[in-house]
């Protein structure tokens, strides 16, 4: 069956419209909400948000914006995606180990997913929680202030839910 | 001088983000004031006699940002700037996430100064958990009649949506950030016309920063007069400093502005981590120049100060290096950084970036030549001073360059492999 929004992103459709006078602007929180269904935005959904949106907008304009943007994934990623900043603040507070640990640990090398896919690593420039390095995003939720043994700990905490 | 909370006051009360708790402590006092008491001109003149200059990154007075918007019957808008993402840049996030009504409250406020009726509050997409409160909060102040249509029974009418980024720092740089609220991709605009004269939509438009609008209640609450009296004459107010790197208490402190650098560092930081020595700070997030050990311990956090070492205090973030920070490492990471934010409409920044980045790279494994600084020199020179339409060429150059000049004793070593080597 053909791509639509869940019933929860059509209802958060509906509440988008009435919010921006150019419909224009309903492409990045559309983008959100392909993500949140289907965990990446593909073409098929990029399509439908284009539809959905309707005339002037194409799949094209999506296609753009959505290349733009990193935090769109363009490709399937792991259940737990494990994003480590590698900027200055966490560099000067240790981050190589923990994305060290943390790679060795799954045996994989950022920008990979485990053969299972459970996990994706990735390194990000700034997190924007600098003063509390080193900083890794997990799906929603930050981090922080890693060392490789809470890092080993959190990982397995994510096991279990797993 | 030192620490003065205005804005960080209830800091430590864990309901601080609720409305109860923010009416409690007085809270939208000032929001009624401005819209029962005060005609917009009277806001304006108020905010220009505070002083108070744009807590953002490029320090502009806030007052005369208002006042450029031309009364037209056009619609106008206001747009909260909380997309900060430049490497050690981190104090929005508290205030978002601490203080969301303190943010809303200075909107209405600032909405009634420009005649505006639709907000929009955007805020980087990773800071799910702000994003999160900072709704809740926007709907709590629509419950209580703080928002929306006839706000408190006195005829004015704001709506204020909150908009998630999608990752991409240069929509931090405000005509990239109306691109993105458009739903296009961050690209930067040229200028003219300013967003003032044609912004989001092509109508008029104002951007402040978080930090920005949440002096509003309290300029108006204290009256612009007496909010000058906090911090220098040229600077006035209190600034939330987030310290990173190599101190002993890393964190967001709220002090007043002029307070020497010294103090924040060793009083207030507890000093150098591992009881190390300072080797050099960069005082205003990323993109603004190195200072040395000796010129950090001259300067006092204001914007002439740091001027003055031919820095920036910009978004406040105050990044510490001790002796033991390899200084190649961390010019190396900040050009991959402005490389991988170059939104790409330049020539000067896309290539030229990407080109610091590659040959700081050779430099840092060991495989550098005199040759490779001369031409990070070159290229440097024709990325900056008008070559692009936004500043982030400029910002690469300015974390690259002065670095490579003052501590061009561990760049030559690292030519002359006199130091180990890590790929």
């Amino acid at each position: 069956m053909a791509y639509q929004f869940s019933q929860d992103s059509e209802i958060r459709f509906q509440r988008l419209i009435p919010q921006f006078p150019s419909k224009r602007s309903l492409i990045l929180p559309c983008l959100f909400l392909l993500q949140a269904d289907k965990g990446f935005v593909d073409q098929e959904g990029m399509q439908y948000i284009a539809d959905r949106i309707g005339d002037p907008i194409s799949l094209a304009h999506v296609h753009g914006v959505a290349t733009f943007y990193t935090m769109y994934n363009k490709k399937p990623v792991g259940k737990f995606h494990i994003q480590i900043c590698g900027n200055i603040s966490c560099y000067l507070s240790g981050s190589d180990s923990i994305t060290e640990h943390v790679c060795s640990k799954l045996g994989i090398d950022p920008g990979e997913t485990t053969g299972d896919k459970k996990y994706t690593v990735d390194e990000v420039q700034c997190l924007g929680a600098c003063g509390f390095g080193p900083v890794a995003q997990i799906n929603d939720k930050y981090y922080e202030n890693l060392t490789p043994e809470k890092i080993e700990a959190i990982i397995s905490e994510l096991e279990k839910q797993v | 001088m030192g620490l003065k909370t205005l804005l960080t006051t209830h800091v430590s009360a864990a309901d601080s983000h609720t409305l109860s708790h923010y009416r409690s402590v007085g809270g939208y006092e000032s929001q009624k004031k401005a819209l029962t008491e005060m005609t917009a001109e009277q806001i304006v003149n108020d905010v220009k006699n505070s002083g108070l200059r744009g807590r953002g990154g490029a320090g502009f007075p806030t007052g005369n940002k208002w006042g450029f918007i031309p009364k037209t019957d056009k619609p106008k808008y206001l747009i909260c700037n909380g997309d900060e993402g430049e490497p050690g840049t981190f104090k929005d996030r508290l205030l978002i996430e601490k203080f969301p009504h303190m943010l809303i409250e200075g909107m209405v406020i600032a909405a009634k100064a420009i005649d505006s009726h639709q907000g929009y509050i955007y805020i980087r997409g990773e800071f799910h958990k702000g994003i999160r409160i900072v709704e809740a909060a926007v709907e709590e102040a629509y419950k209580a009649g703080l928002l929306g249509k006839n706000i408190l029974g006195l005829g004015y009418d704001f709506d204020l949506v909150v908009y998630s980024g999608a990752g991409a720092y240069i929509c931090g740089e405000e005509s990239a950030l109306i691109n993105s609220l458009e739903g296009r991709r961050g690209h930067p605009r040229l200028k003219p016309p300013f967003p003032a004269v044609s912004g989001l939509y092509a109508c008029p438009t104002v951007v402040n920063n978080v930090e920005t609008f949440c002096n509003v209640p309290h300029i108006i609450r204290m009256t612009g007069e007496e909010y000058k009296k906090i911090g220098t004459e040229k600077s006035p107010g209190t600034r939330l400093f987030a310290v990173s790197g190599h101190v002993k208490k890393p964190g967001i402190y709220e002090v007043e502005m002029g307070t020497p650098m010294k103090e924040l560092i060793y009083d207030i930081c507890g000093g150098i981590k591992n009881d190390g020595t300072l080797k050099a700070v960069i005082p205003g997030g990323s993109s603004s120049p190195i200072l040395t050990a000796e010129e950090a311990m001259t300067a006092t956090m204001d914007y002439e100060s740091i001027a003055s070492l031919k820095s920036m205090l910009g978004s406040g973030a105050v990044i510490i290096l001790s002796e033991s920070a390899d200084l190649v490492e961390t010019t190396y990471r900040l050009a991959e950084f402005y490389s991988h934010e170059s939104c790409g409409q330049c020539t000067p920044c896309r290539e030229g970036t990407h080109w610091v980045k590659d040959l700081l790279h050779k430099i840092k494994i060991g495989e550098g030549t005199e040759k490779d600084v001369e031409l990070i020199f070159s290229l440097s020179r024709n990325m900056e001073g008008g070559t692009t339409i936004c500043p982030l060429a400029d910002a690469c150059v300015m974390a690259v360059r002065p670095t490579m000049t003052k501590f061009k004793g561990e760049f030559s070593a690292r030519l002359k492999k006199e130091v180990s080597i890590s790929h």
